[in-house]
């Protein structure tokens, strides 16, 4: 059991180390996404609309922490890729439930903390005021949408693993498909009718969902106050998160393992560039 | 359990590159065509051969990191890929290219790997700055990254991480290659003191005949996927009518050990 916990620890303790060693690079996104952020925001500000700013502001938030949860997990294989080490990881007597549990909790403690970092710089450019929101409900909305990101960045995260030329740009185009799908700036129902029902499949759309009515955007007094919904008016989006989660990341791992034992087959684990 | 450390059957690899409009064709490389050999526990056993001659597909295969396509593998008493899992936990590989988080250092570099292992912190930095100590790593760039560092003390940190959880077999793919003449030094005196201290088993895969002759008890010449021959280095050189090794090798494979490129690109 000690074991498996030093195991766990080991990706744990190897991605806090590389971010500390890349911090500069840290910085400079982290930058960019305030920035970006505060700019997609503003577009609400300048249009003299608070619920359009909240949502977007909401959008901004969610898709930071999101979009960096997934990436890192997506991307952790890429990584190993370039640094090298893909092989002498793979080769260590350690399970990929383990591997991928260690990088998965690095990430969402790394885009956590991004996250509140964007949302620091977020006030500098705007004028926030979360007063009546239901931030706790937020922050349940925001654990269980994880696990279903996890599962997707463990889905997106074979694709290193098969293409080690191509693997990593197919996991940015997979990403940026969430993006648009989600209505992580806007309503799903703006998107042409035959794209809309793709955005029943990312877990980002119900999180979304479920943060802006948590947030109280949609029911907003005409002076502006929110009024956040409790938990149970999001009882919905709460239960198909947790689903996608229960299923996304046992198939993840299903998938992953397979593709493992593909790339042994035919050599992909071979450290390539 | 068998008492061979390992033992290696008609094993056959193919590699297959998909090319054309939709990569629709594809080409077959075959990187073993069925090799046969065995090491004994507390042995020294070197393969020597050209780049592409399947000395690394050997060596993915036996750490567990490539699916054999043809014969049986077994690595101290254990069938892979059946029981990788058995296998992971004893063995040790150093390869030729150091593959290390180059920002991180020895140290972040050793602990990452002792951990994988399930080493606790305080055992495992005591353990990598004794090996270090023993290679000739200078301890006082512990802490430095190891981008700064020269090949050789990066070659040097790589055996260490090989040897950290003390593995019954060592699988040393190259592990000398590119190093100036006192690290190669280094290397091969250490190897010897860790056989006669430790008995560890030893498969390594090598271009230079006198690290062959120094430090194997037999050694095995593959070309172009096969085994050509196999012996001490005096049964070898016996074999070929006399001369050196590299003439023996020349005379039994029909090929130079340097200056190919390589034949086979694995996952290509």
């Amino acid at each position: 059991m000690i074991s498996r916990f030093r195991q766990t620890w080991a990706f744990v303790y190897r991605d806090y180390e590389l971010t500390k060693r890349y911090w500069s690079w840290v910085v400079v996104f982290t930058v960019y996404a305030v920035v970006s952020g505060a700019s997609v925001a503003l577009i609400g500000v300048a249009s003299n609309d608070r619920k359009l700013t909240l949502t977007l502001t909401i959008g901004v938030l969610f898709w930071s922490f999101l979009s960096v949860l997934f990436n890192e997990i997506a991307m952790s294989i890429a990584f190993e890729r370039w640094e090298g080490t893909l092989e002498y990881t793979f080769m260590a007597p350690v399970s990929r439930l383990i591997h991928l549990t260690g990088v998965s909790l690095y990430a969402a403690a790394y885009s956590t903390l991004r996250a509140i970092a964007v949302l620091g710089g977020l006030f500098l450019f705007l004028d926030l005021d979360f007063t009546g929101a239901n931030l706790f409900g937020l922050l349940i909305v925001l654990v269980v949408s994880s696990v279903a990101f996890v599962g997707l960045g463990l889905i997106a995260a074979i694709l290193p693993v098969m293409s080690p030329e191509r693997g990593a740009e197919a996991t940015n185009i997979f990403q940026s498909i969430l993006l648009l799908i989600s209505g992580v700036y806007y309503p799903v129902s703006v998107l042409p009718e035959w794209v809309q029902p793709f955005a029943a499949l990312s877990p980002a759309t119900y999180a979304l969902n479920a943060s802006r009515k948590l947030l109280g955007v949609e029911t907003m007094t005409p002076d502006g106050k929110l009024i956040g919904q409790s938990l149970a008016s999001v009882q919905s989006e709460l239960v198909t998160l947790a689903a996608l989660g229960l299923l996304l990341v046992p198939v993840g791992l299903g998938v992953f393992g397979l593709a493992e034992q593909w790339a042994k087959r035919t050599g992909k684990l071979k450290r390539t560039g | 359990m068998s008492c061979l450390a390992i033992r290696v059957s008609q094993v056959k690899k193919v590699f297959r590159k998909r090319t054309g409009w939709w990569r629709g064709q594809s080409t077959e490389e075959w990187a073993l065509k069925g090799v046969s050999f065995h090491l004994k526990q507390g042995e020294a056993y070197g393969l020597l051969g050209p780049n592409g001659s399947g000395k690394s597909t050997l060596i993915r295969i036996l750490s567990t990191l490539l699916v054999p396509d043809g014969g049986e593998v077994e690595v101290l008493g254990y069938k892979l890929p059946e029981h990788e899992a058995q296998v992971r936990e004893r063995i040790g590989r150093v390869s030729v290219d150091a593959a290390f988080y180059k920002k991180l250092s020895a140290r972040e570099n050793l602990l990452y790997s002792a951990f994988l292992y399930g080493f606790d912190k305080a055992t495992a930095e005591k353990r990598a700055r004794e090996i270090l100590d023993r290679l000739g790593f200078p301890l006082r760039r512990f802490s430095d990254p190891l981008e700064e560092a020269s090949r050789g003390m990066q070659q040097k940190v790589a055996i260490a991480r090989a040897l950290l959880l003390q593995p019954p077999l060592l699988l040393l793919d190259e592990p000398t290659t590119g190093l100036d003449p006192k690290s190669k030094r280094d290397v091969q005196e250490f190897i010897e003191e860790l056989r006669r201290e430790s008995g560890t088993s030893i498969l390594l895969t090598t271009h230079d005949m006198f690290e062959a002759e120094r430090l194997c008890d037999r050694i095995g010449m593959l070309a172009h996927g096969s085994l050509v021959a196999e012996g001490s280095a005096e049964d070898l050189v016996r074999l070929a009518g006399g001369g050196t090794l590299e003439d023996a090798f020349i005379k039994l494979s029909g090929e130079r050990l340097t200056g190919e490129e390589d034949a086979v690109a694995e996952g290509a």
